[in-house]
């Protein structure tokens, strides 16, 4: 709203907003600065990117996260009909097909990934803590695919129970991770590790994005190491 | 400055930027795997194969069940005499050298074998069977070198026992006090399912701890012969396998392999690894290894070598030919 007997301005008024100098004290507003400061929203949500990402090594990180996508989706459904489901149903069973191949198609994918990475030294450039929350993800992958195994209430996971208690007995931690116990097997599989796997995936994109995409190794114009 | 400190613009000057589209690719991504998911999960299906019960074990194996339950009694079987985390005792305890985490932490599944496996199960029988109340208090009451006899011979006479078609087990006469009636009623228990049922029980209602009827399975031989069949069994890399013919854990393909070479494998062992500690060993080699792969990025040597070995050279073939020409154009 205009006040008409206010003075007309000397100067017209700007066109586009003067760039708020942001000085105000407090958690919530550094937390804002510092976000706004480590990852814009045009950083992440980018839509030029430098030429070098036209390799097919960097295909391999959208497609892990599409089949983690569709393996959470597949294990929700498989969680929400209940553990004996799949057994009885022939609905159920393929639902548990999508859920096994996405589960094959996550590690094919993701260690394609890990060792793109690897060749192409992804951690340069103050990157070594993208590539370490990248292990932190495989580790805790293969601990949920174990879990998974477990859980699935036929021959295999009895099977994989009895073996793999050996193993686990014998670092000392067959009482704090009992194999043997379907309860907990199952709480961690469908609820605990796949959250975590989810929040590091998350984090591990937020780091990516935060830093852009590494440059290529010992290319001609590169900045200082 | 160090490149980890520039802004984007002074990181990425001399790049060529191209425009991308970063929610398309993924949303191609999502489709493309969704798409292959599908077609995997309709052609190839995936494996279930039916668990094995008591039940199951003692209608296709009665002698091994008997064997396996009298073992148990006997306190002689592997589960028996395993060590923490399910009793005091030692026989599966791991260690190397003076490290032996599997003997520190202690106790945390009971298991004590002859009760929980075969006395507590058939007290819990004994309902309206007068004959096996007795035989339990006369075994009960026997001393410890009695009881050794008759499973003794009990134990020896399996090994000539028949099966007849109908599933009757006939055990060569001898000496063997109350535990041919014992186990006479095991067997009937098992086949009948209650068994399955009395080793889930507890002290209270809800129950979803299986660790006391996987523990007796694992004890028989049935479930290894099972497994041997379908190529599971760890020697044979079988940590790797799945049921039929499906892809396994393909992933722990390095985790296996060292249970398939020396020391890890050996009787003579190096270094004190040898196959009595091999899944001590095996696992600290792998959390070891994990810790390194963890910290290539710290670790000079280790992340040199994406260097020495050029692969990014094919990664970033077409960057690199780009970057020739220009500078080419350039002259020196
Ligand atoms: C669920 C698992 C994972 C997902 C979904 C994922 C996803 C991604 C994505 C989308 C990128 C962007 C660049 C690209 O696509 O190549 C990326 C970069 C990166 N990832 Fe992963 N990743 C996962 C696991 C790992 C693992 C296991 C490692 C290594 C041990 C790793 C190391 C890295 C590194 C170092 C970068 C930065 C590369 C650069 O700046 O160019 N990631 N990740």
């Amino acid at each position: 709203m205009t006040d008409v007997s206010a003075p007309v301005p000397v100067e017209p008024a700007p066109t586009a907003a003067p760039s708020v100098v942001d000085d105000e004290t407090g958690w919530t507003a550094s937390v804002r600065r510092r976000v706004e400061k480590t990852l814009p929203i045009t950083e992440l949500l980018p839509t030029k990117q430098p030429a070098y990402i036209g390799s097919w090594v960097y295909v391999f990180g959208v497609v892990t996260i599409a089949a983690l996508f569709w393996l959470v989706i597949s294990g929700v459904v498989l969680a929400f009909f209940g553990s004996a489901w799949w057994h009885v149903s022939s609905v159920g069973h393929f639902f548990n097909s999508t859920h096994f191949w996405s589960v094959q198609m996550f590690f094919i994918f993701m260690v394609l990934h890990l060792w793109g990475q690897f060749w192409g030294a992804g951690w340069r450039d103050g990157r070594a803590k993208t590539w370490m929350v990248g292990v932190v993800i495989f580790a805790i992958s293969v601990g949920t695919a174990f879990t998974g195994y477990v859980i699935q209430q036929n021959f295999d996971s009895q099977w994989i129970a009895i073996n793999a208690k050996d193993a686990i007995n014998s670092i000392g931690f067959g009482g704090l991770f009992n194999a043997l116990n379907f309860g907990q097997m199952y709480g961690l599989h469908v609820m605990l590790m796949p959250i975590g796997v989810t929040l590091l995936v998350m984090l591990h994109i937020i780091q990516v994005r935060a830093k852009g995409v590494v440059r290529p190794i010992d290319d001609p114009f590169q900045v200082a190491q | 400055m160090k490149a980890s400190k520039v802004d984007k613009k002074t990181y990425y000057r001399g790049i060529r930027m191209i425009p991308y589209d970063l929610l398309k690719e993924v949303t191609i991504a999502m489709i493309g795997v969704l798409g292959v998911v599908l077609i995997l999960s309709a052609v190839l299906s995936s494996p279930d194969v039916p668990s094995v019960t008591l039940q199951s074990w003692s209608k296709a194996n009665p002698v091994d069940f008997l064997t396996t339950a009298t073992g148990e009694l006997s306190g002689s079987t592997v589960v028996a005499g395993y060590g923490p985390p399910y009793n005091s005792q030692s026989g599966s305890v791991q260690s190397w050298g003076p490290l032996s985490p599997q003997q520190w932490a202690g106790v945390h599944v009971p298991v004590n074998a002859p009760n929980d496996f075969v006395l507590q199960p058939l007290t819990q029988a004994t309902a309206g069977d007068a004959d096996l109340a007795s035989a339990l208090t006369t075994y009960k009451a026997a001393s410890s070198d009695q009881q050794g006899k008759w499973l003794t011979s009990y134990t020896t006479a399996l090994g000539t026992a028949t099966v007849a078609a109908d599933g009757t087990v006939t055990v060569p006469s001898g000496d063997f006090g109350p535990v041919s009636l014992l186990m006479d009623r095991m067997l009937t228990l098992a086949r009948s399912g209650g068994l399955d049922a009395l080793l889930l029980t507890s002290d209270h209602f809800y129950q979803t701890d299986f660790s006391r009827a996987l523990l007796f399975l694992d004890d028989g031989g049935y479930i290894a012969d099972l497994a041997t069949q379908q190529k599971l069994i760890g020697s044979d890399w079988g940590v790797m396998n799945e049921t039929g013919r499906y892809p396994g854990s393909a992933w722990l393909w390095l985790y296996t392999m060292w249970y398939q070479i020396p020391p890890f494998n050996s009787d003579t062992g190096f270094l004190g690894i040898s196959a009595a500690n091999t899944d001590l060993a095996v696992v600290g080699v792998m959390l070891l290894l994990t810790v390194l792969l963890f910290l290539v990025p710290v670790i000079p040597g280790l992340r040199d070598i994406p260097r020495w070995i050029p692969i990014h050279k094919l990664i970033w073939r077409r960057h690199y030919a780009e970057m020739r020409r220009a500078t080419a154009q350039k002259g020196p």
